[in-house]
């Protein structure tokens, strides 16, 4: 496989596979293969590639994400949500936003779909070795921190202590239902779910991921915080993790940026220089700071 | 080594016509409308066509306004009646053609374009098949224009780049001379007599061309200063009041490209589905908004600041140089009268350049 460094990110990050096709715009045909409802508003869809030695062969790292199409519809970026170590299928969760997001909804096991994937950076997370990694996930952002979070416990013995710190609206709006009782129970990992508004089924912790992690008082010392969620809480609890003393190279995140081509051509998920589709969707704090101030 | 051809002004329709055996000529042709326009059309015996410099680049013989990435069609299949497969058709076809009677500005245009899609990390395959299909035979300019700063962005009057044929008016026809393999193989082929004998009159020409142009002001320092100007916002909204977020500027520009993709149709029908690229720009409150609604460039002086701020700071932070021919459409096109040189002076803090220009200025209501 060609691979292929990009000179412009400042933190070398491992080398990111090129799509395996002559024509980026081509998506690959893939077949609807199992679809889980995770919330209200989310649905995991499970894909398997049609070309047999295509599936067998994918590889991606975790972070790097997909166009996911309806073809008649559209076609928009999703992070794949398994971890690279599932070979069966591609899973992308999807929160439903729009046309695109409302088509793949409507869609029925053994219905065809287009993938184009995998694209983007990915997280860094040969540089945690030997280091505490605190994941946190607002919302959808559950679905890259599954992705990197599963890699890394698959790992554990590279790592420090692993955490986790998983915020929704409500009770009803957290996906991944299905993992929970074990990322609850397991031993390498200390898992805290909170929720902005508790009702009497519910036994965990209450008040915005911000304020829990504020009490939850993470030590800065040797410890990586990796955080996907919408943009008010990346903003409150960046500086929440500033306030506790993490400095921002030990501070990852991903951004969204509306995206089309999601090969750097199409000009529109620029922050100054850089594009979330190649250059990101992940980035440091320390990154972040260094560009202009357009998110 | 160059190759030099002589094209006597009445030998062109033979010249055209010895083109057009193999390849689509496109030349520049006078519309009369409401507004009388210059565009690029396909050549055949008899058209009528001008010298003239085009009002609308040529960029869409690279990349067109629109175009199918691919159809997709939902048809049973073969083996089994009842169940369907998805057939999607990629197949690029790409017409060799040859342009004639562009200017520097405009074949530089295609150099800008090059690097984001055949130099990045990924190669868009319909750009580069039309462009390797592309010959682009330039006309350099007599004298400057009234709107146009190709010489403060690295280009001029006769810059060579992008093009495959450089061709000079002298007396009696055109001088052409080769910049290419490509080029030069087209001349060799041609019937065109030698030119070599007429090289000082070329000179002659081009000399006098430079010396139309006003003085260029030092635009080293653009891409730092305007990246320092990015959180002054006052700035880019005192430059973009008028500013009605028509797109006029973008799609009348040689350099930008973005574009955006979607789908139609129904690929269970029997016309099928397709997805469609087509021309999109920045100056649209549309180009960035996300799914939720956010949008990072909500006000158009922070679309005017992504426009400039390409052109000057990141394109070059990324590719080295201007991605500006300085062509001057976006100026002479601009329904309000916005003037891409009059933000770029003032944001250099050359105020005092922009008398001496002519360019509008705010400050002084010129
Ligand atoms: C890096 C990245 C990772 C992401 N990961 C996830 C994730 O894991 N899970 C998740 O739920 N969300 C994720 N998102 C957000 C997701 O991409 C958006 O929610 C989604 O694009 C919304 O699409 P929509 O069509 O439903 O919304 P709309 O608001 O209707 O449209 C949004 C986009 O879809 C395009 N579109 C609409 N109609 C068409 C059409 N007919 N043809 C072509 N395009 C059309 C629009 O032009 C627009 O670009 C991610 C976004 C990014 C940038
Ligand atoms: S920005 Fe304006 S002057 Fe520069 S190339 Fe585009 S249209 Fe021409
Ligand atoms: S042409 Fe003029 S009015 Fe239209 S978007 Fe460009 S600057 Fe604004
Ligand atoms: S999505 Fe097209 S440049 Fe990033």
């Amino acid at each position: 496989m060609t691979t292929i460094t990009n000179p412009r990110m400042p933190h070398g990050i491992t080398p990111r596979p090129l799509l395996p096709h002559a024509n980026a715009y081509a998506p690959m045909l893939a077949t609807v293969h199992e679809i889980i409802e995770e919330s209200p508003t989310i649905k995991s869809i499970r894909v398997v590639l049609n070309d047999d030695e295509a599936q067998r062969s994918f590889t991606f790292e975790p972070g790097q994400v997909g166009q996911l199409s309806v073809f008649g519809a559209g076609e928009a970026t999703f992070v794949i949500s398994s971890p690279p170590s599932e070979k069966r299928f591609l899973q992308f969760s999807v929160m439903l936003a729009g046309e695109v997001t409302a088509a793949i909804h409507r869609l029925s096991v053994g219905e065809t779909v287009g993938v184009r994937a995998p694209l983007g950076n990915f997280f860094p997370y040969k540089d945690w070795f030997g280091k505490n990694v605190f994941f946190i996930a607002g919302g959808i952002g559950i679905a890259p921190i599954r992705t990197i979070m599963l890699h890394v416990l698959e790992h554990a013995e590279n790592y420090g202590s692993l955490h986790l710190l998983f915020g929704a609206r409500k009770p009803g709006d957290l996906a991944f239902k299905q993992d929970i009782p074990d990322w609850l129970t397991r031993s390498d990992l200390d898992c805290t779910l909170c929720v902005d508004r508790a009702d009497e089924s519910w036994s965990h912790k209450t008040g915005m991921v911000p304020s829990v992690l504020e009490e939850l008082a993470p030590q800065p010392e040797n410890t990586v915080a990796v955080l996907c969620g919408p943009p008010v809480m990346i903003k409150y609890t960046i500086e929440t993790l500033e306030k506790l003393g993490f400095s921002p190279e030990h501070i990852i995140t991903t951004l969204e940026k509306r995206m089309k081509c999601g090969i750097g051509i199409c000009g529109r998920c620029n922050i100054g220089g850089l594009y979330v589709c190649v250059d990101g969707p992940v980035f440091s704090w320390k990154t972040l700071q260094g560009l202009p101030n357009e998110l | 080594m160059n190759c030099y051809r002589f094209l006597a002004k009445d030998a062109l329709s033979a010249f055209l016509a010895f083109l057009a055996e193999r390849e689509r000529v496109l030349v520049p042709v006078e519309k009369n409308g409401a507004r009388s326009s210059v565009v690029f059309e396909e050549w055949h015996e008899g058209l009528p066509f001008t010298m003239l410099k085009s009002t609308v680049p040529p960029k869409a013989a690279v990349l067109p306004q629109c175009e199918v990435l691919f159809t997709c069609r939902r048809v049973p299949d073969e083996g089994d009646q009842n169940r369907h497969v998805m057939v999607l058709d990629d197949t690029l076809t790409a017409q060799p053609t040859v342009i004639v009677a562009t200017r520097p500005c405009d074949a530089r245009g295609f150099a800008v374009l090059d690097r984001p899609y055949l130099n990045g990390l990924y190669q868009d395959p319909y750009y580069a098949a039309r462009r390797k299909e592309l010959t682009v035979l330039t006309l350099t300019c007599p004298t400057g224009c009234e709107s146009c700063f190709c010489h403060w962005v690295g280009g001029g009057p006769s810059s060579p780049e992008g093009s495959d044929v450089l061709l000079t008016e002298i007396e009696g026809g055109y001088l052409c001379q080769s910049v290419t393999e490509k080029g030069r193989s087209l001349l060799e082929r041609s019937a065109l007599p030698d030119g070599e004998d007429r090289l000082a009159s070329m000179q002659e020409a081009r000399k006098k061309a430079y010396q139309s142009l006003g003085r260029a002001p030092d635009l080293k320092t653009a891409p730092q200063r305007i990246s320092e100007r990015f959180s002054d916002l006052d700035f880019w909204n005192r430059w973009t009041e008028a500013c009605i977020s028509c797109g006029a500027c973008t799609y009348f520009c040689p350099t930008c490209y973005c574009f955006t993709i979607t789908d139609e149709g129904d690929p269970a029908h029997a016309e099928g589905g397709r997805r469609l690229r087509s021309w999109d720009n920045c100056m649209s409150s549309l180009f960035t908004r996300e799914a939720s609604g956010h949008n990072p460039r909500r006000k158009k002086a922070e679309r005017m600041r992504n426009r400039i701020s390409h052109k000057y700071a990141t394109y070059p932070e990324n590719w080295g140089v201007f991605s500006c021919s300085g062509c001057g459409r976006c100026v002479s096109n601009c329904p309000t009268g916005i003037d891409i040189r009059a933000i770029l002076l003032s944001a250099l803090g050359k105020e005092e350049d922009m008398i001496s220009h002519g360019t509008q200025s705010k400050e002084t209501g010129q």
